[in-house]
């Protein structure tokens, strides 16, 4: 009995990937809907739980790949690896209209620009202010503050360490959620409430998923202005951030 | 066909690959250079050639559009291959990163999006632009 699960287990990880991750998003999901009220994104949830599980992993291994170090869940290495991270990023892309993309315009652009540098100063010179000066992870965790798909992309392509890659994609998945749970909250003081506004707010936040259920719980009627500009968002900071930023970075401060 | 959905994006993504390393080559790093970004422009164009000639196949788009429905999935098997346990003790810089980060943002909006918005003069060129299109 135990040899044929473990020859299942061995030969077919990344179906047992795609059924655990499904349970996942199922679970946060209804989490979302029933105990936030839809407030809170279920795929925010979803990730703090792979998060969690990733600790849980780690804690019980002692390895460094979180749940994919678990025999049973080597998969998840294949299914969250980088080829076919990157295969599905790039996918995000095929939507975009570049029509509508024009309406957006010089400040939907400059939003965008202006959006991706505030975080990631930030981002960086927290990260320089807790020890980690070297330019890969000050970059690296600037890139996280930008969002949780900026983080790693830039991280796998400097070669950063693991453990600043989680703080990278936990500083984004944190601003993603803050972004879904504060932009109701602050809507009126920041003039969020005309679609012109809506895509500066989506330039400058950038989280897609973020700024589609925040503005959904300000005023569903802005849903696809911030949409339209936060869809270019993670496209430009994962062109910048590995390459503009980086050197410009590296220059100043000298490693 | 499905498959020259998927075909298409996977070339896409290899040549962004290609270009990314050699532009990172180019540029003196050992590190791929905005590879994704590269591969996401690609995709565009190619789905902009593509309408212009004729219609796009559904089922070309639905080999693209699987995949890219399966990003938030395969970010959270993403999510729990990270190194947390490393990084929990790390926790403050998540903490004032992420929260400094959407505080700055959020005033980047007020500013930006006031000062851009002389209140009567964009009203008519937004309907304007609604008006035109279908």
């Amino acid at each position: 009995m135990t040899g044929i699960a473990e020859k299942v287990i061995a030969g077919q990880g990344l179906l047992i990937a795609f059924a655990v991750v499904g349970l996942v998003m199922l679970v946060s999901n209804f989490m979302a809907h029933r105990l936030t009220a839809g407030r809170i994104h279920g795929s925010a949830i979803a990730i703090v739980i792979g998060l969690a599980l990733a600790w849980v992993g780690g804690e019980a291994t002692g390895g460094s790949k979180g749940l994919a170090d678990v025999t049973l869940f080597s998969g998840i290495g294949l299914m969250g690896g980088a080829m076919l991270r990157d295969f599905a990023i790039v996918a995000t892309a095929f939507e975009v209209d570049v029509a509508e993309a024009r309406k957006a315009g010089l400040v939907g652009a400059a939003s965008i620009l202006v959006g991706i540098l505030l975080p990631f100063i930030v981002g960086a010179a927290t990260a320089y202010a807790f020890g980690y000066s070297d330019a890969v992870s000050m970059t690296t965790i600037g890139a996280g503050a930008v969002t949780y798909i900026v983080g790693p992309v830039t991280g796998a392509a400097l070669g950063a360490s693991s453990d600043v890659m989680a703080l990278s994609i936990g500083t984004g998945v944190l601003k993603s959620v803050l972004v879904m749970i504060a932009t109701p909250l602050v809507a009126r003081l920041i003039g969020l409430d005309n679609p012109r506004s809506a895509m500066v707010f989506g330039g400058m936040m950038g989280t897609t998923s973020g700024v589609t259920a925040g503005l959904a719980a300000t005023d569903p009627a802005l849903v696809p202005y911030g949409a339209l500009t936060s869809t270019f968002y993670t496209g430009v900071g994962c062109l910048v951030v590995p390459s503009l930023f980086y050197f410009t970075l590296r220059t100043m401060i000298g490693s | 066909m499905t498959i020259y959905g998927v075909a298409l994006l996977a070339v896409c993504t290899l040549l962004g690959a290609y270009f990314g390393d050699l532009l990172g080559a180019a540029l003196g790093v050992k590190a791929n250079v905005g590879g994704v970004g590269i591969a996401m422009v690609l995709l565009v164009s190619a789905r902009l050639l593509m309408t212009r000639r004729g219609d796009l196949p559904s089922d070309v788009r639905l080999g693209v559009i699987f995949w890219s429905m399966m990003y938030i999935p395969i970010v959270v098997a993403m999510a729990a291959q990270q190194n947390v346990v490393a990084a929990v003790k790390g926790g403050p810089v998540v903490f004032l990163a992420g929260t400094l980060s959407v505080v700055v943002s959020f005033f980047g909006v007020a500013i930006l999006g006031r000062a851009k918005t002389p209140p009567p003069e964009p009203n008519p060129m937004r309907d304007q632009n609604e008006s035109e299109r279908p």
